[in-house]
């Protein structure tokens, strides 16, 4: 409804040069979908201690037992309930996420940046580190790191940021490169600015968009791994998140005996979650990259001229 | 020339680095993990192997770069010791004996879904807004946002368990013997059905959007423009101007998808019990097994550093700018 509201004063698809980031996203349909459901999940997270208080993985009725009224997703093979054990779920899985986008960005920031500006040797040590990360194989290296370490919260986040900042730094680095040419930042450093500031107050804000995608980027590189792990019995098993419930399924034999509704939730609670986010990420890509969302004249073939024409 | 001499410069660097990881890992670990394995294996362990085991791990009294001047020698002979799980078969034996059921999964999976996903992909940048182009993309991103081992729970479930179809686990039925006949290997192809298709559903997606938008970028060259001009033939202009063209950056994904073949099916072997290399480094570590661990990983990162430099080299091939470089 509000994006036809807001879509109104420009009926015609010619962007405006000074339409802003913020603008273009907010009257994205992909951009709003992935809001809406992300508050969604957001809010299930805040608010699970309030709609299933207690601990969600206390035993409360019978064994499997099938979706109906009482328990709305069915009882898992120890006889607890799915439903909280889903809503309470979101909590870790998000945390996780989150703390695990936030700190590889940071650190692909860092190192990001400090490549583009310094150059020479430190770019070159910078960029053989981050490749060397980057060509180490991701999955094998999470479960050799989580099987020595001591299983906990701390464990996860830690191995799931060593084995997936690289790919942002690469991003990052290319980006600033191309911004560290410009002529502003030649300026800035022939005035004498200090390092720092050209770098977090110059080459930073113009690289906004970009550092956007790749903190989704990481925030669903972090949900998703973090469940793929716990999902082999390499998390802590004893806290109630995504993929520690998947870990429960398949380990009481859920698939085997049929009770889909034990690992169903889940998994779709994490799809739903990676596809908001990849939603958003798409939202940006086409607000900042007007060549993705340009239609090009009509070629000779005919299928794509009248739907192009409607869009 | 130059090119090639420093790509291979940098593949043995990133391989020093992770037999380096690979050393210092079970040294500056909290907890000893040769008295770990001790308690776990019971009898099963002779003193003479906890003695042999101390020095392999590195856990004896020596100092460190003593001990890593030993552990470089026993990787480039390849003693990689003894596997502790399936003693007394020598890590190298279980790793060569599983690695080619990972190749087949991966390599199937792989090559499936690069050249179905870039064949979709040019498809829909080539009708741009056509039906191809406005509902699949969307599909395939939300099946792709699954975790690729619950899309293979949901196929075992469905296509395993309830329509009984396929089946669930292993490479091939029990008590079948491996050989070239018609019987085993239609065996070995049923048993490869499901866990294949869901490295496909998840891996499609990628390709297909990678190619679509280069294409997008190739299709709006001046070259095209002048093939049409010209009047040349539709089908011609898509695949051998533009589609030619755009295919550089899925090279480069298909050599990234190489290293993921080795690495990457490790949680769907899991679920499917697929005998791969994957599925044995779970094994290994649950069962405190860090010779075969060490080796698994070290095998996984050879391969995937490997395929990269295969892909490096064809790469100069395919494109001239990089050698100018």
């Amino acid at each position: 409804m509000t994006t036809a509201l807001l879509k109104q004063p420009t009926p015609t698809p010619v962007r405006k040069p000074n339409r802003s980031f913020v603008h273009g996203l907010i009257t994205n349909k992909k951009a709003l979908t992935g809001m809406a459901v992300m508050i969604i999940f957001i809010a299930l997270a805040l608010l699970a201690p309030i709609l299933f208080p207690g601990d969600p993985s206390r035993i409360t009725a019978m064994a499997s037992l099938e979706p109906s009224a009482e328990h709305w997703l069915g009882t898992t093979a120890k006889g607890q309930d799915v439903l909280a054990l889903t809503v309470h779920g979101s909590r870790s899985s998000l945390f996780v996420g989150l703390t695990v986008g936030l700190a590889s960005t940071f650190i692909g920031i860092l190192v990001g940046l400090a490549s583009a500006y310094f150059g020479k040797f430190i770019d070159e040590a910078l960029s053989l580190v981050t490749n060397v990360f980057l060509l180490l194989p991701g999955l094998p290296l999470l479960v050799i790191l989580a099987a020595f370490l001591p299983p906990g919260l701390g464990t996860v986040i830690l191995v799931l940021v060593v084995t997936g900042w690289a790919g942002s730094a690469r991003v990052l680095r290319s980006q600033a490169l191309s911004i560290r040419s410009k002529d502003f930042v030649a300026a800035a450093v022939v005035s004498g600015e200090r390092a720092g500031r050209i770098m977090f107050r110059e080459i930073l804000p113009n690289m906004a968009s970009i550092v956007m995608g790749t903190l989704l980027a990481c925030v669903i590189y972090g949900i998703g791994a973090q469940a793929g792990l716990e999902f082999l019995g390499l998390g802590d098993v004893s806290t109630v998140s995504w993929g520690n419930n998947l870990f429960w399924a398949g380990n009481e034999g859920a698939l085997l005996t049929g009770s889909w509704w034990v690992f169903v939730p889940s998994g779709v609670c994490i799809a739903l979650v990676a596809f908001a986010l990849a939603l958003i990420n798409y939202a940006v890509d086409e607000v900042t990259n007007p060549r993705l969302r340009k239609i090009k004249t009509p070629k000779s073939t005919p299928a794509n001229t009248e739907r192009s024409a409607a869009k | 020339m130059r090119f090639i001499l420093r790509r291979l410069g940098f593949y043995l660097i990133a391989f020093w680095a992770s037999i380096t990881l690979n050393f210092l890992l079970p040294r500056f670990m909290p907890g000893d993990p040769v008295s770990r394995m001790f308690a776990r294996s019971q009898d099963r362990m002779q003193p003479e192997q906890i003695e042999a085991l101390r020095k392999l791990l590195g856990v004896d009294d020596r100092p460190l770069w003593a001990q890593y001047i030993d552990y470089m020698h026993n990787i480039f002979t390849g003693q990689m010791g003894v596997s502790i799980s399936r003693f007394p078969t020598p890590v190298t034996e279980v790793i060569s004996s599983q690695i080619g059921w990972t190749l087949l999964l991966g390599g199937t999976a792989l090559v499936i879904a690069a050249v179905v996903g870039n064949l979709l992909g040019i498809l829909a940048a080539w009708r741009r807004g056509g039906a191809i182009d406005s509902a699949l993309p969307p599909v395939l991103v939300f099946i792709g946002s699954f975790p690729y081992f619950w899309l293979a729970m949901g196929a075992l479930y469905l296509f395993g368990v309830v329509l009984g179809w396929f089946p669930i686990r292993h490479a091939f039925t029990d008590g079948l013997e491996p050989a070239f006949t018609w019987e085993f290997i239609g065996d070995v192809g049923a048993h490869l059905v499901l866990p294949a298709l869901t490295i496909v559903l998840v891996s499609i997606g990628g390709w297909m959007l990678g190619m679509r938008n280069t294409m997008i970028a190739t299709n709006s060259e001046d070259y095209i423009t002048m093939a049409e001009a010209k009047g040349l033939r539709p089908g011609r202009i898509m695949l051998r101007y533009a589609a030619r063209n755009a295919m550089l950056p899925s090279v480069t994904s298909f050599g990234m998808g190489l290293g993921f073949v080795v690495g990457g099916a490790l949680l769907t072997e899991v679920v499917f019990a697929y005998p791969g290399v994957g599925y044995q480094l779970l094994n290994a570590v649950q069962g405190l097994d860090y010779p075969l661990m060490q080796g698994l990983f070290l095998t996984i990162t050879a391969a995937v550093l490997l395929a990269n430099f295969l892909v490096d080299i064809l790469y100069v091939r395919l494109d001239p700018r990089v050698r100018s470089n």
